[in-house]
């Protein structure tokens, strides 16, 4: 009789590591739904030749390359980065609405672009992705610090109230430099929104390493996640570092979220619910919480992207735009369960 | 001068959405008399004095103070005939003792009324009657759990009603002053003739102070009466699910409940 | 001690908290006296402080001087009382927010209902192209909608205070993606045009926004007076005030209603100045130290702050005009980050 709960836990740990395979698999149609959707539709033998068989003198090879598999990489990269950077910080700061904008990752990124690009009149989206992943960098940093000053250590509270802080600060300098500059107003409101489109590989290839070591780092806090989920008293009584795991999981989420915004503009949403959807999924253990959040936000945030490229041809609505409509009533429909655990 | 009032509860059901939390409650409060409320946890105790109190609406049935259905009084009339102090009440940031227990004078102030002597009087009152006169002039956040409570109690005395519904008021209470709460309750019952209910943790302080004793479990009243004739091994058996030996308090001669666990049992007792 | 001896002292400590509160208040007011009187004769024309006070008595005295007159009774007066006026109308709302949902972050500007002012300010000029009175009043509009959304959203067998800031939090984000949708909609100059209104501003201060603003408050300040009586049993805990013999729903309800409407107007006369509602409660309980509940001293702070902010946004920068907003935000967050610093230290969170 002993064994029959260690048989119901292995059965679960079988279905969740089935149910993960199967979100790979999502995660491969609907990146392939990205490739062949568009503007100019394409048949499957296309696409097919494009990947297998490059021929540089087709129109729609092209296109294929150069325009919808560099989208749907950057797309499927930032949508894992923003996943598991809101799980991240959500299971850090046992905050269940936490979420890089929260922590003035997107205003302080918005903040030094804008400063770029009026000051010095960058235009390249390339160097727009240091300049988002340095501002959204330092913004978090100066949030966290601040909030951690005093006995009690950042407590969700306190970093709310931080970031707030340091958000609207940045957003009225922000505003004040965007008033005096049209061109840079110009340029600024199609990053501002959140989009996929107009990046190329290159813009894939400068973040990639940033989202490679940010993914593995927020892997590996799984375990450090699930100590903290039970507070911190009970976390040191069980021989948890606890300033150590805050400070490795703020770093990962950091680099994410930052990276992300960088590359792609800021989205919002995607950080806040996807963490509740995987933890409905896999219950409330870290170690599973991680991994299905950060494909399931990479199919969402591609999927989203699809929709925007079809529902408004021919021009298309950015992914932000889609986010924003799809997550906020996931949102609100989460804030109205009885059971979400307080603030 | 004091009124008695007539406080009851009829066929009632109390829940949150759809559980059910407490059902078919047949309560008569009797009037001029101290009434304790036990049960285990979670048997409902807290919401029967809260549906008493019109703070939670039945489901079923209804509750009637002088005859009147209770939720069909405008509150504040109420709250000049019945005071409550529930189970979490909030302090503002930085109030202080005097300015909280103050509070308690809202039903009898109106829009136009503003302070007057007899407020200042019952205020004091409420104050010395709770030992809390020397921290009048403190804020309410830099008192100890047990100064709080004390505090909390000053209010809802304040307020002067006829009856008064306590919920739980001695936890975090040091012992003595456990029995200094109770002690006053007492002082209003006798001296003052309000008619007092408290739900109360401690078994054996409730067999001391009641009149009238309320056993509930899941829900329902198990029994009620005169705690001597109503506590006995088999009910406290059938309430708390421990064995025990009931036996006279030395000091109250009211019955005093002896648990009767795994270890530290004599040799002649028989479980 | 005999019974009158107590009561004594209990009269007396209620004096002691009676007489901090005044003093606060007249310190305030005496502190926006000045700071009023600044307004007036500061600017690119100096005007002496004695020809200020010929020229506010001109109509009765007929001592006239058309220059100097025209600065400052229609340029510098009507800004300086817009000032005021929505100053203390942001500060009421903040204040009735904080207290009724119980946390400080409870603010208009944060859980939403300045963002649905702003989105319907910027759909009017961007995709109907109106302007002036007609943008303020889609700004009215929208800020009502929102929060009749909010309410709606938060409803569930009554409306508890974590939810309402929640769902505020989320229909701030939804109004920012609508608004970030628009301006990649719409033509530049119209996006020029939107961000103008929406970085907060006192410069087109007519005497129409000041004559809806004067009778917003004419309604709106003895309906808060009015309510905020009620808050003295409904800060204890929804069930303490009901045992204290307060319509807890319905007075909740109401100061919502009032707390709406006054952040509703000033962000239609002047914009969304951010922060004035956030700070305004903060700082005169804070100065009042549990003195009182707040009310006044703040309507009196958020007039200093934004009349304060205005006269920096006027003269800090040499040849610069900054809107009123943007001195609001640096401000506020500095605030904020001060009071963070501090609370820290003391280790106790607000």
């Amino acid at each position: 009789m002993a064994n029959a709960p260690a048989s119901a836990a292995t059965s679960r740990e079988a279905a969740l590591a089935f149910g993960l395979l199967c979100l790979v698999a999502a995660v491969l149609l609907v990146a392939f739904l990205s490739i062949t959707v568009g503007a100019r539709p394409m048949t499957l033998e296309t696409v097919w030749s494009a990947l297998a068989a490059f021929n540089p003198g087709s129109t729609e090879h092209r296109i294929v390359w150069d325009l919808r598999l560099p989208r749907t990489a950057i797309g499927l990269a930032v949508g894992a980065a923003l996943g598991l950077s809101g799980a991240v910080l959500q299971g850090a700061t046992r905050n269940p609405l936490a979420d890089p904008s929260i922590l003035g990752i997107h205003s302080g990124a918005a903040v030094l672009v804008v400063l770029g690009v009026a000051v010095f009149g960058i235009t390249q989206l390339s160097l727009y992705v240091w300049l988002g992943f340095i501002g959204a960098g330092v913004a978090m940093l100066v949030v966290y610090a601040v909030a951690s000053l005093g006995r009690e250590g950042a407590t969700p509270i306190k970093l709310a109230l931080a970031g707030a802080a340091v958000t609207a600060a940045m957003q009225s300098v922000t505003s004040a430099i965007l008033l005096t500059s049209p061109r840079t107003l110009d340029e600024i409101r199609f990053w501002q929104v959140g989009s996929l489109a107009g990046r190329d590989m290159a813009i894939f290839v400068q973040v990639a390493p940033f989202l490679a070591i940010g993914a593995v780092l927020a892997l590996a806090t799984g375990r450090m996640l699930d100590g903290l989920s039970m507070g911190e008293d009970v976390a040191r009584a069980l021989g948890q570092d606890v300033g150590r795991s805050r400070a490795i999981a703020g770093l990962a989420a950091v680099i994410l979220a930052g990276a992300a915004t960088a590359a792609a503009g800021p989205i919002a949403f995607v950080g806040l619910t996807v963490p509740h959807m995987a933890r409905a999924m896999t219950g409330p253990n870290y170690r599973w919480i991680l991994p299905y959040s950060m494909l399931l936000a990479a199919i969402l945030l591609v999927g989203a992207d699809i929709i925007g490229r079809i529902i408004a041809p021919p021009g298309e609505v950015q992914v932000g735009i889609v986010t924003a409509f799809l997550g906020a009533p996931v949102f609100i429909a989460l804030v109205r369960r009885r059971k979400l655990a307080t603030l | 001068m004091t009124v008695d009032h007539q406080l009851l509860a009829a066929g009632m059901d109390l829940g949150y959405g759809d559980r059910k939390v407490v059902e078919d409650l047949n309560l008569t409060i009797p009037a001029g008399k101290l009434t304790v409320i036990v049960g285990a946890n979670a048997c409902g105790k807290s919401t029967v004095l809260r549906g008493l109190a019109r703070l939670l609406a039945p489901t079923r049935g209804a509750v009637y103070l002088d005859g009147k259905p209770i939720h069909q009084m405008p509150t504040r009339e109420v709250a000049t005939i019945l005071g409550v102090l529930p189970q979490s009440p909030i302090a503002p940031d930085a109030i202080v003792v005097a300015d909280l227990v103050g509070r308690g004078r809202y039903p009898h102030q109106g829009w136009f009324r503003r302070w007057t002597a007899e407020d200042d009087a019952a205020v004091a009152e409420a104050l010395r009657a709770t030992d809390t006169l020397d921290i009048a002039d403190r804020p309410v956040d830099e008192l100890s759990g047990g100064q709080r409570q004390r505090v909390w109690i000053a209010m809802a005395l304040a307020q002067q009603t006829d009856l008064l519904l306590l919920d739980e008021p001695t936890t975090f209470l040091d012992i003595n002053h456990q029995v200094e709460v109770l002690d006053l309750l007492t002082d209003l019952v006798r001296h003052k003739g309000r008619t007092v209910v408290v739900v109360l943790h401690d078994l054996n302080l409730a067999c001391r102070y009641a009149d009238h004793i309320v056993a509930m479990k899941a829900g329902r009243l198990v029994a009620e009466g005169r705690p001597a004739k109503v506590m006995t091994e088999a009910v406290v058996a059938d309430v708390f699910g421990m064995a025990s030996r009931v036996v006279i308090d030395p000091v109250s001669d009211t019955p005093m409940i002896v648990p009767i666990g795994r270890h530290h049992v004599g040799a002649g007792v028989m479980t | 001690m005999t019974a009158l001896d107590v009561a004594g002292t209990v009269r007396h400590i209620r004096h002691q908290l009676a007489v901090r509160r005044r003093l606060v208040t007249l310190a305030l007011l005496a502190l926006l006296a000045l700071t009023f009187a600044a307004a007036l004769y500061l600017g690119d024309y100096y005007v002496p402080p004695g020809e200020v006070v010929r020229s506010l008595l001109s109509p009765f005295t007929g001592l006239v001087d058309k220059g100097i007159d025209f600065i400052v009774l229609n340029v510098r007066l009507p800004r300086a009382t817009l000032a005021v006026l929505t100053g203390m109308s942001l500060a009421l709302s903040g204040i009735i927010f904080q207290t009724l949902l119980r946390n400080p972050l409870a603010s208009p500007d944060i859980i939403g209902i300045s963002h649905g002012a702003s989105a319907s300010a910027v759909f009017c000029i961007i995709a109907l192209g109106l302007s002036g009175i007609a943008v303020s009043l889609g700004a009215l509009l929208g800020a009502i909608l929102t929060a009749l959304l909010i309410y709606a959203l938060s409803w569930r067998d009554g409306v508890t205070a974590y939810r309402v800031v929640l769902i505020g939090i989320g229909m701030a984000a939804i109004m920012s993606a609508v608004m970030s949708y628009l301006f990649t909609r719409a033509r530049l100059f119209e996006v020029q045009q939107a961000l103008g209104w929406l970085v907060g501003s006192l410069n087109a201060s007519g005497s129409d926004d000041i004559a809806v603003m004067a009778g917003a408050l004419a309604l709106l300040l003895p309906a808060t007076a009015l309510l905020a009586r009620a808050l003295d049993a409904m800060q204890l805990g929804d069930d303490t005030a009901t045992a204290l013999g307060a319509r807890v729903e319905a007075v909740r309800l109401g100061l919502m209603v009032v707390g709406v409407a006054n952040a509703a107007f000033a962000t239609a006369a002047v914009g969304p100045v951010t922060f004035v509602a956030f700070v305004a409660g903060p700082i005169a309980r804070n100065l009042l130290a549990g003195s009182g509940r707040g009310f006044a001293q703040a309507a009196i702070v958020g007039a200093l702050v934004m009349l304060g902010s205005d006269l920096v946004a006027q003269h800090a920068l040499p040849k610069v005009q900054l809107p009123v907003g943007v001195v609001t935000g640096v401000f506020g967050a500095g605030f904020l980050l001060w009071l963070l610093v501090v609370s820290n230290r003391a280790g106790k969170v607000n």
